[in-house]
């Protein structure tokens, strides 16, 4: 009966000296790198959301669904107002860049193709590296001018 | 027997322990590296390079004939001016296809950097300012440009015909008649050639810029055969992909590569522009590269521009093969921008622990020096640097260069 308390207080003691092993090898751990704009609130990657001064409702996709890397791709540009209505007509204007990184875009993409129902082509959409990209949008439309930031995180 | 027992057992208990305690030593040991990290490796190892796309504007780019016509041209010193320039003459099939001067001597002495050809045929722009948009296009620059093989296209249209007619023909169709056309023309060339070429008509201009552009054609073809080889990192990216054990004997990195890898991939930013397999984003960065002495102001990317763009063989231009939806890049090109100013094509840094000197004209004799210059991250002598200072420790720098030798063996 002795030597079996024995056993047991020995596993927990080897226990604990593992748990405290772990311990200090994690806490001592380099913290891994995070891709910049890592903190940001999962609500500013969003695809859709409001221009800046609410005039249109703005989404913005790839056209085939997912972001390769490094391939000139097409994006859709899908504008609404509040009420739902599509906007047509609207000029788009695009910049943008890696604002960590001192660097613009390493395109210069624009609207390509009207697709209707509010729906905008933008060809020439290129993302180099891994980390945040932000596209500006300049929209010029019959209700008016506004503008929105779409970040892409890679 | 009781105490027999009970020892033997205390024996195997402590021979447990004894155990554990090195599998956790032995971990501690180990390269232990984040998920995020292990993920960023596997994009750096050569087996995450695409298999070469297909170029529809040279119809000629994978047909075998073609290439084994490109590698005649490649290596032949008769396509030059003076017949002792050669595309080999720089780009050395021994020394990674480079020639370690810190810039090019051709038939003169030209004022950039000879550039590596492995993988080049996964790029969009050539060139250290991407001033040709295709690798066909690229190939035509050299052979007119008097500082290198200083010929003119009316010469190489009728040395082709003379020497290679039959092998020409089998693969492009009939030579044109170029019994009228001068032996020397080009709107590229000395005055001569520039009043020969602007005599001729319309058609025979035409006829030569079409064997011309084939020229270029067979030599691309030739030149996406162009692959780079595995190395020791790609050997420890692959072990460390399995996952089973830690990579072992020659497939592992010492602690100091390893700490390498890491800043390369982390603190040090490096990835940020050597990405993917080939370690270059394929993109155009200011990173405050001092100019040369007595050499005329270089500004990059910037003056590269109006170049592709007025350049009769680029995407938009008459010798396309296929539709103009090839033509992407071009397209949606940046055209202006201060970010474009002194920018250059970031280079692929596998194997450049071995072909020294480094940058665009050769400005760093060592990695050492390149290390030293991302660290300290002076500012451009014309618009902005994109690098940030690093402040890295002598072993840092040490260890960053200890890495990039693992893409070079
Ligand atoms: C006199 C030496 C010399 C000769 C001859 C020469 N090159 Fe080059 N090559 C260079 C230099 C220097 C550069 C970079 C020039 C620049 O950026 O302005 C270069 C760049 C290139 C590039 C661009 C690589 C990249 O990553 O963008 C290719 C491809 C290339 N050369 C192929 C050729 C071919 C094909 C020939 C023969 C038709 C040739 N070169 C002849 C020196 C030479
Ligand atoms: C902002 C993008 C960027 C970052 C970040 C960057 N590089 Fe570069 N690298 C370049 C460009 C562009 C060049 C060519 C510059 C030139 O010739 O003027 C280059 C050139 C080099 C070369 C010379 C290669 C050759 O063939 O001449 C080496 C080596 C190199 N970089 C290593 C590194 C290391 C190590 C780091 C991290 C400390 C790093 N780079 C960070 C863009 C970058």
């Amino acid at each position: 009966m002795a030597s079996l308390w024995r056993y047991v207080l020995a596993g927990v003691g080897l226990a604990a000296l593992l748990a405290g092993v772990l311990a200090a090898v994690y806490v001592t751990a380099p913290q891994a790198p995070r891709p910049a704009g890592y903190e940001m609130a999962g609500s500013e990657i969003a695809r859709s959301k409001e221009t800046a001064n609410g005039l249109f409702v703005a989404s913005f996709e790839p056209e085939r669904g997912v972001i390769r890397q490094g391939e000139l791709q097409s994006w859709l540009l899908t504008l609404k107002t509040n009420a739902g209505t599509p906007v047509e007509g609207a000029a788009i204007s695009i910049s943008g860049g890696m604002p960590q990184h001192r660097h613009g875009l390493p395109t210069s993409p624009h609207a390509t193709d009207y697709l209707g129902d509010g729906r905008y082509r933008i060809g020439g959409v290129k993302f180099t590296m891994s980390g945040l990209w932000q596209l500006h949008f300049a929209i010029s439309a019959a209700a008016g001018s506004d503008t929105v930031v779409f970040n892409v995180l890679l | 027997m009781c105490c027999s027992e009970r020892c033997s057992k205390m024996n195997r208990f402590s021979r447990l322990f004894a155990l554990l305690a090195m599998a956790v030593l032995a971990g501690c040991g180990k390269p232990e590296f984040s998920d995020a990290e292990k993920k960023t490796i596997a994009s750096l190892a050569l087996s995450a390079l695409p298999p070469l796309k297909a170029d529809t504007t040279n119809r000629f780019a994978d047909v075998p004939a073609a290439a084994a016509l490109g590698a005649t041209l490649f290596f032949d010193a008769g396509m030059s001016g003076d017949g002792k320039v050669s595309c080999s003459t720089c780009h050395k099939i021994d020394r990674q296809f480079q020639d370690d001067l810190p810039r090019a001597v051709g038939v003169g002495r030209t004022n950039r950097r000879t550039m590596p050809l492995a993988g080049v045929a996964h790029d969009a722009w050539f060139f250290w300012d991407g001033r040709r948009d295709s690798l066909w296009a690229q190939a035509l620059a050299p052979l007119e440009n008097p500082l290198e093989q200083a010929g003119n296209r009316a010469a190489y249209a009728h040395y082709i015909k003379a020497r290679f007619g039959e092998r020409y023909e089998r693969i492009f169709g009939p030579l044109p008649d170029l019994s009228n056309v001068p032996a020397n023309a080009s709107p590229l060339g000395g005055d001569a050639e520039k009043a020969a070429w602007n005599a001729m008509s319309g058609a025979q201009a035409e006829d030569v810029n079409r064997v011309f552009a084939n020229i270029g054609k067979a030599i691309a073809a030739f030149e996406r055969s162009i692959a780079p080889p595995q190395t020791r990192f790609d050997r420890f990216a692959a072990a460390l992909d399995t996952g089973i054990q830690a990579p072992q004997g020659d497939d592992a990195l010492s602690p100091e590569e390893i700490l390498g890898l890491k800043l390369f991939i982390g603190k040090a930013n490096c990835v940020t522009c050597h990405n993917g397999p080939r370690f270059t984003d394929g993109g155009f960065h200011n990173t405050g590269v001092p100019s040369v002495a007595n050499l005329p102001p270089d500004r990059g990317r910037i003056d590269a521009v109006r170049q592709v763009e007025a350049d009769p063989f680029n995407c938009f231009g008459a010798f396309r093969d296929g539709d103009a939806g090839a033509c992407g890049e071009l397209r949606f090109m940046v055209k202006a921008g201060p970010e474009l100013v002194r920018a250059y094509k970031t280079p692929s840094l596998r194997g450049a622990a071995t072909r020294a000197p480094y940058m665009h004209a050769g400005q760093f004799s060592s990695l050492e020096e390149v290390v030293a210059h991302y660290s300290k991250a002076p500012a451009s002598v014309e618009g902005l640097s994109e690098i940030q200072p690093l402040q890295l420790s002598d072993r840092e720098r040490a260890a960053l260069v200890t890495f990039l030798k693992t893409l070079a063996e």
